[in-house]
């Protein structure tokens, strides 16, 4: 792979905070090579790093510079994103039950128009797919997903659209996500799963990671109902897999 | 019975906080934490707290408290805001002992967004992915993750009464001019030309009054982007500067996103945040660039500063001289017997 041998940019923002840029694109390659340093430095992370932001394109680093010099957390990037070229995601596929009819699909329709596509057909595509979780941002839990079907990409909305129920699956701008927190939104709401991506009284609160990877399993209301009620009682209705 | 600090008003925005929620930001999960750290650390220090403890945030809407069952020891650090204790002035950077039956009194005054109330001992809340830190648009932390109400009851923990009379503290390092900012610029410098870089350091810029816990805005000449506006979202650090489309950067505070699609031209260093925090609406200030050395070297000095004790001295209410002085660092209507 001849992108693991371009270096990084290392870009501060201000004296506690230091951007590992790949890239400036959303790409999987990218993806791959921020995921990997994001691991090998969590894997034996220098005292005084506090934490590890993953995005599309680049690794932000939080630290304390009263404990962790410049100089030498970039000495030790350097280091790492020259010799760990590996792709790490992928390895763990998580499945989640997804239910696209109403009440949950509130945008399917908005979808059909603008794709000229069936309800029905969109189900297909978007259930068909598999997704990387490219990276959480915007609100708690929110995750970006890569791998949309090109003839579900709608670009987002001009302006935002009442908030959405929480777990919300949504699309829009060609990615697709899962948006845990009501909040008025400029995507498209396509559907919901009972699973909780997030839940801050949980042990772990979290328990897909970047660059994990996600597919959807269609439900009919009653289904979802079943499953909205399991999860509440403390049992997890995602699955996983080792994909590896 | 648990002493407890009773909220009798408070206007929007006092929220408890402490060092912030680290660790979730992978998660999308923002750091909250104190506007201005360094003064919160002070009120903190003052009553032998740990530097990073719970604390009340105070913003100009203003609060009244109480204490119930048992006397309590308070520090309250709000300097440019009014202090009263059952309509006693009082200093605005003192420590003091509020017994059941007293009324303390914070109002806005001249100066200043956010004052910070500490306790003796701590307020017993229960922490939210390992911090009691409010963020209220996530309805995380603090009281059922809002901000306080008239009503709320915060039990304290290991409360202890405080000296009879109040003290003054003698914290100078607080008295800090938000005129000039300093900044490290990027890490999206490179999406302005030259000029535009120029531009933005020399403002002038004013603060806007819509600013928040999330957001510092500033009004003044729209910048230009040399690429566009839009780059692929990467990660915000506490005191980014992004410029949107519209030219006029927004300084990001402690309730910030996670991450953001907007260039960032500069990042606010993290000694001048509480300064850049304090600055009222129709403020000007200016920005001033330095090395990431020199931002770490002030860094160092302010947590230098709360490695001693915080000074005390009694107050006099009729010394002239005594207030004059000290009215030149923190002091507002100290001495004119109104709440």
């Amino acid at each position: 792979m001849s992108a693991a041998l371009t270096e990084p940019r290392l870009l501060d923002a201000g004296e506690a905070a230091l951007v590992v840029e790949f890239g400036n694109t959303v790409d999987p390659a990218i993806n791959d090579r921020v995921l990997a340093l994001d691991e090998a430095l969590g894997a034996d992370p220098p005292e005084g790093l506090r934490e590890r932001v993953p995005t599309y394109r680049s690794l932000m680093l939080h630290y304390d510079p009263l404990v962790l010099d410049r100089a030498t957390l970039a000495e030790r990037v350097r280091t790492l994103a020259a010799s760990t070229a590996t792709q790490t995601a992928g390895t763990t596929l998580w499945t989640l039950p997804c239910c696209y009819a109403e009440p949950h699909g509130e945008d399917v329709a908005q979808v059909a128009e603008r794709t000229g596509l069936s309800i029905d057909a969109i189900v297909a595509a978007h259930a068909g797919a598999t997704y990387r979780v490219y990276m959480y941002g915007f609100a708690p839990g929110f995750a970006y997903l890569g791998g949309l079907p090109d003839i579900l990409a709608v670009p987002r909305r001009p302006s935002p659209r009442p908030p959405h129920p929480t777990n919300a699956v949504v699309i829009g701008g060609g990615l697709a996500a899962v948006a845990t927190v009501p909040m008025p939104t400029g995507w498209y709401v396509i559907g919901a799963t009972p699973a909780r991506l997030y839940a801050p009284e949980r042990d772990p609160s979290f328990f897909i990671d970047a660059g994990d990877l996600i597919r959807f399993e269609p439900v009919d209301t009653a289904t979802f109902d079943a499953l909205a009620a399991r999860e509440a009682a403390g049992e997890p209705v995602a699955r996983r897999w080792e994909a590896r | 019975m648990m002493a407890a600090l009773t909220i009798e008003t408070a206007g929007p925005g006092i929220t408890l906080q402490d060092r912030g929620r680290h660790g979730f930001l992978r998660y999308g999960i923002t750091a909250a934490g104190p506007m201005d750290p360094l003064m919160h650390a002070t009120a903190n220090r003052a009553v032998g707290n740990p530097l990073d403890a719970t604390a009340i945030e105070i913003s100009t809407g203003g609060v009244t408290v109480s204490a119930e069952d048992a006397p309590l020891e308070i520090a309250l650090v709000a300097p440019g805001f009014r202090v009263s204790l059952d309509g006693a002035a009082l200093p605005v950077a003192v420590v003091l002992n509020l017994e059941p039956g007293r009324t303390l009194v914070v109002r806005a005054g001249a100066a200043g967004s956010w004052g910070y109330l500490a306790v003796g001992g701590r307020f017993a809340v229960a922490p939210v992915l390992g911090s009691t830190a409010t963020h209220t648009r996530s309805g995380l932390g603090g009281l059922d993750g809002r901000a306080l109400a008239g009503g709320d009851r915060l039990s304290v923990a290991d409360g202890r009464p405080g000296d009879a009379a109040p003290q003054r503290l003698i914290a100078p390092w607080l008295a800090r001019d938000p005129g000039t900012v300093r900044v490290v610029l990027g890490p999206q410098d490179d999406y302005f030309a030259p000029d535009q870089i120029a531009a933005f350091l020399a403002g002038p810029w004013t603060v806007s009054p819509r600013g928040d816990r999330m957001a510092c805005f500033l009004d003044g000449t729209p910048l230009r982007h040399a690429k566009g506006h839009d780059i692929v979202s990467d990660g915000i650090a506490m005191g980014a500067i992004q410029v949107p489309g519209n030219g006029l950067p927004i300084v990001l505070m402690a309730d910030r996103q996670s991450t953001g699609g907007y260039p960032k031209i500069a990042t606010v260093i993290g000694a001048d945040l509480g300064r850049l925090a304090q600055a009222r609406g129709g403020m000007p200030i200016m920005f001033r660039p330095v090395s990431v050395d020199e931002a770490v070297a002030a860094r160092r000095a302010e947590r230098d500063i709360l490695r001693a004790p915080v000074a005390r001295e009694p107050v006099v209410r009729t010394s002239f001289a005594s207030d004059f002085l000290l009215g030149l660092n923190l002091v507002d209507g100290v001495t004119d017997g109104r709440p």
